[in-house]
């Protein structure tokens, strides 16, 4: 019994990383429509910027904030050289832009800090686990900072005027424009919060699967399937079915599966989902009369 | 009347297929101009063209300023606020975010609040249905709150799309009297786009009929709907 409980309170702590990447993912989707494949590898980047500047003698959490910093800037630029000027191409053309970014930035990233896995180092200590042996430091402390951001995010869309031109300039682009919302910086604005979003969960998941550069690969599996899950459309969604999709993984990894199988769950999870509840938990169809 | 909004030889398309040949015509400052004509006269295109929605030539002068080629926030945060065919509600926000919405370019907060609170005098339905989700408002209710939400942006110009399109005879009659109250007591301009000319002819000052992307005539709301064969072969009642 407690090794289950074990297994769930580590699966959220994972779960939450999930759910950041997921909600990067599902910001993308509502104002673009498309899945953004290269979520994955601009965090994994942005991580290794973060490692550059520790190993420089940045103090973690200023490395931290410069990072986040950084992915922001870079999403938004991604967001107007690369994507902008395909916005009214067929769609394969982003798809193929996206998978392009996540081939670019992964051999870099290879190119540059090499391909072996790097240790990366957490803020919140190596001491002895707490809640008696229940949880490691740095699985409470990421689990703290990823609600702190989740918080953050939910609280900037639904409070400030800016976050709900975003939202607006996401659902209705033209009449975005008739009450006088600049839709393309929203729109980089987006893709900015994305990549600044994506910096910390790599930040969070790196010391403990390590840092090389496919450390992404199954996080955004996972994360996938945890939007999917929730429901593309729904941000709330994301976070659920990360939170689920991390225990879900731990669970089939120690008593169903074996942990050799774990991705599998999530790709199941993603058919699954696409065959009988395409909206996913949250994701509802749009009530609307005319 | 000094003029707060002149076209020139607008001539507009979308992409291969023209629709305007060259329109002239002007909105006076504080008064209702219509735009009449039958379906595919073009009056969607002149509202989308002033709020430069499609690329154009001619000349587009607003109090005095050229506004062609500009881009359509900037051209709405000049104070030309349009309320465009279907209405373009955000379906997935709640009345009140719609609402916020349209005061996105300003920064008085006291005067918006003062404004809200007029939009919900005029539009009570409005009022009692603010959290709800704006997608699941009657036509009607979502034709009121386009108004209320271009009245939002505290405009120096309205540009209204049909207000009548699609919605029972009695809806039309209640958001035309509010249109109307509007008129007598804001001090902005209207241009007004129908096909039900009877109905605007019945709060505008000035009136142009429209046909295939030409201006056919031009009077005074009066003289045109008194013009027995005017009204009989272009205006159908």
């Amino acid at each position: 019994m407690i090794g289950v409980l074990n297994q769930v309170v580590s699966g959220i702590a994972t779960g939450g990383i999930y759910a950041s990447i997921a909600l990067a993912l599902v910001m993308i989707f509502l104002a673009t429509h498309q899945i953004n494949f290269a979520q994955g590898e601009i965090a994994m980047f942005s991580t290794y910027i973060a490692l550059m500047l520790i190993q420089a003698g940045v103090p973690y959490w200023i490395a931290f904030l410069l990072t986040v910093t950084i992915s922001f800037t870079m999403g938004m630029l991604l967001q107007r050289f690369v994507l902008e000027p395909l916005s009214n191409a067929p769609i394969l053309a982003s798809v193929g832009a996206f998978l392009g970014l996540l081939l670019i930035f992964n051999n870099i990233a290879g190119w540059i800090f090499g391909y072996s896995l790097k240790p990366f180092p957490t803020p919140f200590g190596a001491g002895e686990p707490m809640f008696g042996g229940m949880i490691s430091r740095h699985e409470m402390g990421s689990t703290v900072v990823t609600l702190a951001v989740l918080v953050a995010i939910w609280a900037f869309f639904r409070f400030t005027k800016v976050g709900l031109a975003m939202r607006a300039a996401a659902y209705n682009p033209v009449s975005s424009r008739l009450v006088g919302i600049p839709v393309a910086r929203m729109l980089a604005l987006g893709w900015g919060l994305a990549a600044g979003i994506g910096a910390i969960a790599g930040m969070m998941v790196a010391p403990i699967v390590f840092l090389d550069p496919n450390m992404m690969a199954g996080v955004l599996l996972y994360a996938f399937a945890a939007a999917l899950l929730g429901g593309i459309t729904s941000p709330l969604g994301a976070v659920v079915g990360g939170v689920l999709m991390g225990v879900i993984e731990n669970l089939a990894g120690a008593y169903v599966v074996g942990t050799e199988l774990k991705l599998t769950t999530a790709l199941v999870i993603i058919v699954v989902v696409l065959v009988f509840k395409p909206s996913g938990l949250f994701g509802k169809a749009l009530a609307s009369r005319v | 009347m000094p003029m707060l909004l002149e076209v020139k030889a607008l001539h507009g398309a979308y992409g291969e297929s023209k629709v305007l040949h060259g329109l002239d015509f002007v909105v006076e400052e504080g008064g209702v101009t219509t735009l009449l004509g039958a379906n595919g006269a073009g009056k969607t295109t002149t509202l989308r063209a002033i709020s430069g929605m499609l690329k154009t030539q001619g000349e587009i002068l607003f109090a005095g300023k050229p506004i062609q080629g500009m881009k359509t926030e900037d051209i709405t945060a000049l104070g030309i606020a349009h309320v465009p065919d279907g209405r373009g509600t955000f379906m997935e926000l709640t009345v009140e975010e719609n609402l916020r919405l349209g005061s996105y370019t300003r920064n008085d907060k006291a005067a918006i609040a003062v404004d809200m609170a007029r939009m919900f005098e005029l539009f009570p339905r409005l009022k009692e249905r603010l959290t709800q989700q704006a997608g699941t408002l009657s036509g009607g209710e979502q034709q009121m709150l386009a108004i209320a939400r271009a009245m939002l942006l505290n405009p120096k110009l309205l540009l209204l799309d049909e207000p009548s399109f699609g919605l029972a005879p009695l809806i039309v009659r209640e958001i035309f009297d509010i249109l109307g109250r509007i008129v007598r007591e804001a001090r902005m301009s209207i241009l007004v786009v129908e096909q039900n000319a009877s109905l605007a002819l019945s709060i505008a000052d000035r009136a142009y009929l429209l046909e295939t992307g030409r201006i056919m005539m031009s009077g005074t709301a009066a003289d045109i709907a008194k013009d027995e064969s005017l009204r009989r072969s272009y205006l159908g009642y």
